[in-house]
């Protein structure tokens, strides 16, 4: 586990520095360490089409970030920020949230196979064998990989289980922009025991979300684009990988249509693949799956719903809101629109989504890591919806 | 005084005794008695106006409320790592820590370094920080805001400790800004950096 060198990197400044009123609307946007009462949820200013509703599913979840479905129907959600992975039972309609495992580095990426929970922290991934049935007792994460290197800039994970029952995690760039080395820039799936692993996707900045199409078992995931270029550029991808090992482009192509400004000369963006759509500047497109239940109206089959956690490097924030990508029967993107609607208020966030999670019932979660707390989607055609 | 404190802070306070009334003092106000004397400990070391007077110890005077409270938690959370920090923090409520940061951001700006410092080396440090937009977060005047700490007047130790944990990866932030910008900064910019931030008016 081997820390980062520093390494020569474009310093970023000289033309596109803002001037002095607007610069400081530019910083980050910091989660609070506590989670808000449930009473104070941003409940009411939600929006949704007609016939969705939405409702707190759980409250107290501090840092909610990834969540991951369990075969038994536990809940479990990570965090970023915190160190602490929760698990949401639910009881005969009563939910608990209990806290399964703490003192973990950036616990961010979490995948669910045969009963076990795999845990990706900045470093290291771990798993926590039959965790269902051991909720109040949970045994101590074992680790079973371990070849990363240790850095705080886009360091945390993201994990997914593929459908060829590896472990899919994102290796992000140690900086905002920056020839990265070998190791990262990265989506690596690696064997469940941990003993092999590969590249799946390189020139990848920072993916904190993916999933696989539930017919073409294609990969397909967001990655945030660099900050500090300018308001409106360059957005957020949604990227497929159509062929293990393909180059989408960072640091030297943004969002498949122009070169970097300082790592992008003598490159093209015609050697590196193009993204399916552009999610917005800044949005930070996050968490996505593929929504295979059967309780949304039938357009919503097999399309992709997609957690934007929200601008902060823009003075005028967007994003905030879950949208919804409807695609093509070749797999590209037919449409994206909002869906999901009000988290961001005023130029200020109210709530920021991170993840969603599709419910065997086909209502759909989402986690926010602002309010802490997990919030439920359910659609009823004959019923209009109250919000 | 809580029972929880241990047994070297009480030799602390023992050594500079701050009680509740010096600091019911200050010009910032009244705070409640019972913060004020949970956070007499606190300022012996990090200093009752603000201004600490012990080596690679901050000072906390004008520090951003969020800013303090994050830290507060993180210590208390064991995120960010100083043993004397986490045993203090032990046991603290989520409310203590809220009250505790309200009245330490009431504390007034420590005083920056007078003694006029080196031209070149203030020049390199103004460049460096137009380079990686320091005034961006930290506000034009290093006021700080939110989770980004005030830096005018902060003890040139302190600073310099900070920036090199940063760098190596030994202190973790509450976001990864720091280590973001100081990945590609020598240990000799963090000193000029240092110099500088310590003398600004």
């Amino acid at each position: 586990m081997p820390i980062i060198q520093p390494q020569p990197t474009a310093v970023p400044g000289r033309p596109d520095i803002p001037n002095a009123e607007v610069a400081t609307q530019l910083r980050g946007v910091p989660p609070p360490p506590f989670p808000m009462p449930e009473d104070k949820l941003p409940i009411p200013q939600l929006k949704l089409p007609k016939g969705f509703k939405i409702e707190v599913y759980a409250s107290g979840i501090a840092n909610a970030r990834s969540l991951r479905l369990g075969d038994k129907g536990t809940v479990f959600v990570s965090n970023r920020q915190l160190d602490k992975v929760y698990a949401i039972v639910d009881r005969h309609g009563k939910r608990e949230v209990k806290v399964i495992s703490s003192g973990l580095d950036r616990p961010n990426g979490l995948a669910f196979h045969n009963g076990t929970l795999y845990i990706a922290e900045g470093a290291q991934i771990s798993k926590l064998e039959k965790i269902e049935d051991n909720l109040d007792n949970p045994p101590k994460p074992v680790v079973i990989y371990s070849d990363f290197l240790n850095h705080q800039s886009h360091g945390w994970k993201f994990m997914g289980l593929g459908p060829d029952n590896k472990l899919y995690v994102n290796v992000g760039s140690p900086c905002n922009i920056c020839e990265p080395p070998e190791t990262n820039g990265q989506i690596r799936r690696i064997s469940l025991d941990g003993s092999s692993a590969d590249v799946v996707a390189r020139g990848v900045r920072n993916s904190v979300g993916f999933d696989w199409h539930p017919v073409t078992k294609e990969l397909y995931f967001t990655d945030n684009g660099r900050d500090w270029l300018s308001e409106d550029l360059p957005e957020d991808e949604l990227n497929r990988v159509t062929k293990i090992g393909q180059h989408f482009g960072f640091p030297y192509c943004h969002q498949g249509t122009f070169a970097d400004r300082e790592l992008g000369w003598g490159r093209s963006c015609t050697e590196f693949e193009k993204p399916v759509a552009l999610l917005g500047p800044h949005s930070a497109a996050l968490g996505m799956r593929f929504y295979t239940g059967t309780m949304f109206p039938p357009e919503y089959r097999n399309a992709i719903f997609i957690a934007r956690h929200g601008s902060w490097n823009r003075t005028k924030k967007i994003g905030g809101d879950i949208v919804v990508a409807k695609l093509n029967k070749d797999g590209s993107v037919k449409s994206w629109e909002p869906f999901l609607t009000g988290f961001l208020q005023n130029n200020e966030y109210i709530g920021r989504p991170v993840d969603v999670q599709v419910m065997k019932d086909g209502s759909l979660l989402v986690s926010d890591d602002h309010a802490g707390a997990v919030y439920r989607v359910t659609y009823a055609s004959n019923k209009v919806a109250k919000r | 005084m809580r029972g929880l404190l241990g047994a070297a802070l009480v030799l602390i306070m023992a050594a500079l005794p701050v009680t509740a009334a010096s600091l019911e003092e200050g010009p910032y106000g009244p705070a409640p008695t019972q913060s004020r004397q949970r956070l007499a400990p606190c300022l012996a070391c990090h200093g009752e106006k603000g201004q600490s007077e012990q080596p690679e110890v901050p000072s906390l005077g004008a520090q951003p409320t969020f800013y303090v409270m994050v830290q507060l938690y993180m210590f208390r959370e064991r995120l960010r790592t100083v043993e004397i920090m986490n045993t203090m923090t032990q046991g603290l409520t989520d409310d203590d820590l809220r009250s505790m940061a309200d009245v330490i951001a009431q504390l007034p700006p420590p005083h920056p370094v007078e003694a006029p410092g080196d031209p070149a080396r203030l020049e390199r440090a103004r460049t460096l920080i137009q380079q990686n937009r320091c005034n961006f977060c930290h506000n034009p005047d290093f006021s700080g805001a939110q989770q980004v700490p005030r830096l005018a007047g902060q003890r040139e130790d302190y600073l310099v400790k900070a920036l090199r944990e940063y760098k190596n990866n030994t202190r973790r932030g509450y976001d990864p800004a720091m280590a973001e910008v100081l990945y590609a900064i020598s240990d000799e910019q963090l000193l000029d950096l240092a110099y500088f931030l310590a003398r600004f008016q």
